[in-house]
């Protein structure tokens, strides 16, 4: 979102920075996600190893935390079994809010490769709990997962905090109005 | 206020409460969504109940609803941390029911790829035994390590975890022109690396004074537990199916079954365990080496893929020794190109069901290193 | 030791409780027994001095159509041999002795077989679901075993 490419800008220059305080706002939050330890599968493995040396997965400001009171976001890498749905649900509606869940792996997005046969696996975990970034793959790579992060951290900086409603009515009629254009072009 | 009255009493006759302690199925030092019900007396855990099936995601009705081929992925992805070690017996089950020898040159490749995912696997155990105990260093030691090794089985089959690599009768690809200096290369690498890990954490003052007399497992027991691999070579029982019913080529190969001997403690507690797996990476290296060796350069290892599989009417109990030990499918055909039953003997699933046996009159702290020590997968367990 | 000398012991002991030895390559070789004597059987094989069958590696259940099996594979730590057992139970009555307190480990595995395929072992300390939820309906890897719509007010189908 460039706030800190104005610090250099020679125009804004001088240590001063020009924005609205919903800027800095996200800007802080997406910068410092810490999130809630869940692995439950082999993504999980993958998960550890964006964790370890190679992927360093902190230089998003990302923290591991083991308490859902102090997670901003949740990672669900894995199968999930309907033993576990409820655990998860549990878990997801301890978070404060603002709270955010990226979906790791086709198992936690659609049921993966249990989706015809398993009778104990849960197609997708969007079932039991909102999803706001789904990333692909059995397992996905540990680039895919800091893509997904990268998405995520988009997505928290774009968000209203102020005249949420102002901010909605907007967003509605630009949509509108481009779908207007496209309707017209056809 | 009064005199405050003198009460004379003995500590012992003190009534305390049993509190019962729920760890799991989230919890940071379980190793997955295991999930350990806890009666504690004070700080010493006086029963564990496990409760496992958190992940249990049907991997024998998805065989019978399968062809042969096909269930490779699902094997693929119970112990999902040494992949290579579970496609071997599952293939070599069905080759034995249909009758095929594989060529030489593929056989090599299934020993040195599973000694290599024995590596990774035990890399793995030590660093997050070491999580456990409070070690954060040699975790990303080992996992730097690790990912050269799987960048060698992602440039073999294409993938990083799960490869779906061996397939009955032969190999999914050849390797690639650079396999020998680069494994040549990784096993240097792991000698250095084992070195470091020895000092940081194995013969740490403080991990030993966590991990020494901790959690023996007697033999006797371990043997009636069921336990095999590192759990029951821990306890000095030198029980190792390469060695004790040698299955492809390791015959010939020399190595070492390594046993605990209680170098710093008794024989059978967590160190012994971790010992273990310790020398295991070394004698894996021996055996890479002497594969490289032998290893023949020319073969088709697509040659024996049979056209259509399709085993004759019978059952094999096919095993082998993962890293967590004896890796078992019973394997069921009725004639027809899907299995009729495949079971899978996680090894995982019969080393924790000694958990409860072990962890008894010992420290809860004490109780989260033993878990560690006996290194579970929980897609093994649950299947 | 050979599977013919075992079985050829086990007949001398036990006569009818043992029922035939099927061996057909590359099949493994296995020893069909009565469930009624099973747990005498097991003991036996477990401490008779030239046997030693002390590991058991694997115990699984099976659906047999009609019937409902279970099959031991065990192992001796010393003598390094093998050796198959079965037992068939009706699907009316599957009861079948437990061998928990001859081999411990196989309190897990009668556990997985009975959540699985509803083989009720006598004797078992604690028979209860181990892999599926402890209110989960019916046997799920019987042939006749259909999907529930939904659990716990989860949809369960894709
Ligand atoms: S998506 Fe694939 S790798 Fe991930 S948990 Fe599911 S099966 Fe395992």
């Amino acid at each position: 979102m460039g706030l800190l490419n104005k610090l250099d800008d020679p125009y804004y220059g001088g240590g001063i920075i020009l924005g609205t305080l919903e800027d800095v706002l996200n800007w802080g939050r997406s910068k410092s996600d810490w999130y809630l330890q869940f692995g439950l599968a082999c993504c999980a493995i993958e998960f550890m190893a964006v964790n370890a040396s190679h992927f360093d997965f902190m230089r998003f400001g990302c923290i591991p935390r083991t308490s859902p009171r102090q997670a901003d976001f949740m990672i669900v890498s894995g199968t999930v079994t309907m033993k576990m749905a409820e655990r998860i649900k549990t878990l997801y509606e301890q978070m404060a809010e603002p709270r955010y869940v990226i979906s790791m792996g086709s198992c936690a997005n659609c049921g993966g490769p249990y989706w015809e046969h398993g009778y104990h696996v849960l197609k997708g975990v969007d079932r039991v709990i909102p999803v706001d970034v789904y990333v692909p793959g059995c397992p996905p790579r540990p680039e895919a997962l800091e893509e997904g992060m990268i998405k995520l951290q988009k997505m928290i900086n774009e968000q209203a905090i102020f005249n949420k409603r102002k901010r909605l009515r907007e967003a509605e009629e630009k949509e509108k109005s481009v779908s207007d254009v496209v309707l017209s072009q056809n | 206020m009064g005199e405050l009255k003198k009460v004379d009493f003995e500590y012992s006759q003190l009534n305390s409460e049993r509190m019962r302690l729920n760890v799991g199925p989230q919890h940071p030092s379980t190793h997955g969504v295991l999930r350990l019900e806890v009666e504690l007396d004070g700080e010493i855990v006086t029963e564990v109940v496990p409760h496992i099936g958190y992940l249990h995601r049907c991997f024998e009705k998805h065989c019978e609803n399968m062809t042969y081929p096909q269930v490779i992925p699902y094997v693929d992805r119970m112990d999902y941390i040494c992949s290579m070690n579970n496609e071997l017996p599952y293939v070599m089950g069905v080759e034995k029911m249909l009758g095929i020898e594989v060529p030489e040159k593929v056989e090599y490749i299934r020993v040195i790829f599973s000694e290599l995912n024995r590596i990774a696997n035990h890399q793995i155990a030590i660093a997050t035994f070491g999580l456990d105990a409070g070690a954060f260093t040699p975790f990303l030691y080992l996992f730097r390590d690790r990912e050269f090794i799987l960048t060698i089985f992602e440039k073999a089959s294409g993938g990083r975890l799960l490869y779906n690599y061996f397939w009955v009768g032969g190999l999914a690809h050849d390797v690639h022109p650079t396999f020998k200096e680069d494994i040549r290369w990784i096993v240097k690498r792991v000698k250095e690396t084992n070195k470091e890990i020895a000092d940081l954490l194995l013969y740490n003052k403080i991990f030993i004074e966590r991990t020494a007399n901790v959690g023996i497992l007697p033999a006797d027991v371990a043997i009636n537990y069921g336990c095999s691999g590192p759990v029951a070579r821990g306890s000095g029982l030198p029980f190792d199916l390469r060695k004790d019913a040698p299955y492809s080529i390791y015959d010939r190969f020399d190595f070492n079954v390594v046993t605990g001997r209680g170098e710093v403690g008794t024989v059978g507690d967590c160190w012994d365990r971790n010992i273990v797996r310790f020398h295991e990476i070394e004698e894996s290296c021996r055996i890479i080496e002497q594969a490289l060796e032998q290893m023949p350069d020319e073969g088709d290892v697509r040659e024996k893929l049979p056209k259509k599989i399709r085993p004759p009417q019978g059952e094999i109990y096919s095993k082998a020794e993962n890293p967590k030990g004896e890796l078992g499918f019973y394997i069921v055909s009725n004639g027809k190109d899907k299995p009729e039953r495949v079971k899978g003997r996680g090894t995982s699933f019969v080393n924790l069901s000694v958990l409860p046996e072990i962890s008894k009159g010992y420290l809860f702290a004490d109780l989260i290193m033993i878990l560690g020590s006996i290194d579970i997968v929980l897609g093994e367990v649950d299947r | 030791m050979i599977e013919q000398e075992i079985y050829n012991k086990l007949k001398e002991h036990f006569g009818d409780a043992i029922v035939e030895l099927k061996e057909a390559p590359p099949s493994d070789p296995f020893i069909q027994v009565n469930p009624e004597r099973l747990q005498d059987i097991c003991l036996y094989l477990r401490d008779e001095g030239d046997m030693l069958f002390d590991y058991l590696s694997n115990l699984s259940g099976m659906d047999l159509a009609e019937n409902l099996g279970v099959v031991y594979h065990l192992y001796s730590m010393k003598y390094k041999h093998t050796i198959v057992l079965k037992v068939t139970v009706s699907k009316e009555n599957p009861n079948v002795p437990s061998v928990e307190r001859i081999w411990r480990t196989a309190d897990w595995h009668e556990r997985e077989a009975y959540d699985l395929f509803g083989v009720i072992f006598e004797g078992h300390h604690n028979l209860i679901r181990i892999l599926n939820p402890y209110d989960w309906e019916g046997y799920p890897l019987r042939k006749d075993y259909k999907t529930p719509e939904e659990y716990h007010g989860i949809k369960v189908p894709y």
